[in-house]
């Protein structure tokens, strides 16, 4: 037997143009404020497993942020090089407990190819999925999205290039040959090629290089940045003074991130403002809807109640209808979120080789889609409830 | 049955409208005749539980109306009356067929889906509509829709069906065959037939009829 639930679905196809207005605000609301929370949630996520115990960063001096921004998350240029031996200077600092020296400055198909030490991966908690990790000059190890974006292999041979996104000044002579891939830990090494730091030197070595003393060479060694982990909180107040006089600096992440969470935060706001009256809008659309319905429907209203159908029977069926329109604005405005997160995902992925493409719902969503359904309801509710209130003689009269 | 005894209605604070007394018996046939503003259609709202009176009794369908509350008014309604009012209204956003099975679903009739739909399907053909059955309301002509709405108000097998001027804007001999539909129709239901109107050409085919003429209390001398 036909049920309400019909008869609603029914009413809301009637008005086609009203029907969508309503779904479409509502989807834009819900999706722009679900795509913001999921795209903060990743970001925040990604930022706080990057940046897992690593208080300090010491490389070039330049932009602390970039500093930052280039050797935690490697979405950005490195400031400069730093001395290899003025690096270990401060590594051997009694505030220090521990540092992994990072080189990079050459890409295979913009991924970048990061020299350093076991300590990097052990880091992150990165396990082998495939081979080892790399033992002798040349030999590198893949993260794992480098292994599936490139499809390389263990015992395939690549060259480098110069630059971190360019490929057009390849090293043709020397040829890095795949010894392991990293099993996936969802953090900044999965779209890293890693080697030893000695890899780096050798491929931009100089035939002079072999004429020099070894101590000269050591002299001559450079690296791009060192992430340090203090053991002392005096390290954070002494070291910047003790670097003064040097081309060095370090920068803390957390105090770096912080700020660019404040500054991308008032574009967040922002964002988020106008996502919340576009949902504001869309109650109001479904209230002027059913509002309007209820209305140009009164006198069929009133004819359902001549049939038996009580108050209640009514409102049940106003509210079905606000409910439909809220339940389909508020599941398309879901998938509106998980579109523009692919689409940013994408975009992210080839300018910066991250990874924010999980499209699973999180719980502010769950939270966020009984909000709006239930808004939705109060917002038929209100034009519903005057259904109680409904003189059937009288509307059936003026007919 | 039908049973009206000193009943009177009034608007808010204005004069009481007396009603004469009358009973009809199950599965008869009553005219209510009165011109424009004796009380016609208050008197069909309120025998129908739309309208409370300010004093006298009603039975309609072995029912006191006086003694149900409202929830029960709207059950009563559903279950016992069929309505076909004077203006053919439907919800619009149904086929016809779909606004037949509206009375059962709003009155909760215990008829199964199967029957209710075979009751809609010989409804229609019976009164000439049943080509009409998946179409909307608004693309039936004016008689088909009259014809519907008399379908609809018989679907759920009421003990008593009240209709609301159906001749009023038909000539001679559609008034006949209007008439005659609703005549066999409940007949055929054996439910009881009052007719609400102001034709008086339909005098001469009633006897049991009930004549209104505008008869006023005076609001502070009635209650």
């Amino acid at each position: 037997m036909m049920r309400l639930s019909y008869i609603a679905r029914r009413n809301l196809a009637s008005k086609p143009l009203q029907t969508a207005l309503s779904v479409i605000l509502l989807a834009f609301g819900v999706g722009m404020v679900s795509l913001m929370m999921l795209a903060e949630r990743q970001m925040t996520d990604k930022f706080e497993k990057n940046i897992k115990d690593i208080d300090l960063v010491l490389g070039a001096k330049g932009s602390p942020l970039q500093l930052i921004l280039a050797n935690v998350y490697h979405v950005d240029a490195p400031t400069g090089n730093i001395s290899l031996a003025e690096a270990e200077k401060v590594m051997k600092n009694p505030y220090i407990e521990s540092g992994i020296p990072l080189a990079y400055g050459d890409n295979y198909r913009s991924f970048r190819i990061v020299g350093t030490e076991y300590s990097y991966p052990e880091h992150y908690d990165a396990s082998i999925a495939e081979g080892k990790l790399w033992e002798d000059v040349f030999e590198v190890t893949l993260g794992h999205v480098v292994a599936s974006k490139t499809s390389l292999k263990v015992g395939d041979q690549f060259f480098s290039s110069h630059g971190l996104t360019d490929e057009t000044d390849v090293h043709k002579d020397k040829a890095f040959t795949v010894v392991g891939i990293l099993a996936k830990s969802n953090s900044v090494i999965d779209q890293l090629i890693l080697t030893g730091v000695e890899s780096l030197w050798a491929v931009h070595a100089e035939d002079d290089d072999l004429d020099i003393s070894a101590e000269e060479l050591y002299a001559s060694r450079e690296i791009t940045a060192v992430l340090l982990k203090k053991r002392n909180p005096m390290a954070i107040l002494t070291l910047p003074n003790l670097l003064r006089e040097t081309n060095m600096q370090v920068a803390l992440p957390a105090i770096e991130i912080n700020r660019l969470n404040q500054q991308f935060g008032l574009g967040a706001a922002t964002l988020r403002s106008i996502a919340l009256l576009i949902m504001i809008l869309s109650f109001a659309s479904i209230f002027i809807s059913v509002f309007e319905n209820m209305q140009a429907r009164r006198y069929e209203l009133a004819l359902m109640r001549t049939m038996g159908a009580t108050p209640f029977t009514l409102i049940k069926l106003l509210l079905l209808e606000g409910g439909i329109l809220s339940l389909f604005g508020t599941i398309f405005g879901l998938i509106i979120s998980r579109i523009g997160l692919f689409i940013l995902a994408s975009e992210v992925e080839s300018k910066f080789q991250y990874d924010i493409g999980d499209l699973g719902l999180i719980a502010p969503e769950v939270i966020l889609a009984i909000f709006a359904i239930l808004v939705g309801l109060i917002a038929a509710a209100l034009p519903a409830e005057r259904t109680l209130r409904m003189d059937i003689s009288k509307t059936l009269s003026n007919e | 049955m039908i049973e009206v005894n000193d009943l009177s209605f009034s608007y808010g604070g204005n004069a009481a409208i007396a009603f004469p007394n009358f009973k009809c018996n199950r599965g008869e046939k009553l005219l209510l005749l009165g011109d424009s503003g004796t009380g016609k259609t208050t008197l069909l709202h309120l025998l129908c539980g739309l309208l409370r009176p300010k004093s006298g009794s009603m039975n309609v369908a072995g029912v006191d109306l006086n003694s149900l509350n409202d929830r029960q008014l709207d059950k009563f309604r559903g279950r016992e009356l069929g309505i076909v009012f004077q203006q053919s209204h439907f919800v619009q956003s149904l086929t016809v067929a779909e606004n037949l099975s509206l009375p059962a679903l709003m009155s909760g009739t215990e008829m199964s889906a199967t029957e209710l739909k075979q009751r809609t399907h010989e409804l229609l053909e019976r009164l000439g509509v049943g080509h009409k059955s998946d179409a909307r309301p608004n693309d039936l002509s004016v008689g088909e829709q009259q014809r519907a709405s008399i379908a609809r108000a018989l679907v759920h097998e009421p003990s008593v069906v009240f209709v609301d001027e159906p001749t009023s804007a038909l000539d001679d001999k559609s008034t006949e065959s209007v008439i005659q539909l609703l005549e066999d129709e409940t007949e055929k239901a054996g439910a009881t037939l009052i007719i609400v109107t102001h034709d008086s050409r339909l005098k001469t085919r009633y006897k049991d009829r009930v004549e209104l003429s505008r008869l006023v209390h005076n609001p502070l001398n009635a209650s």
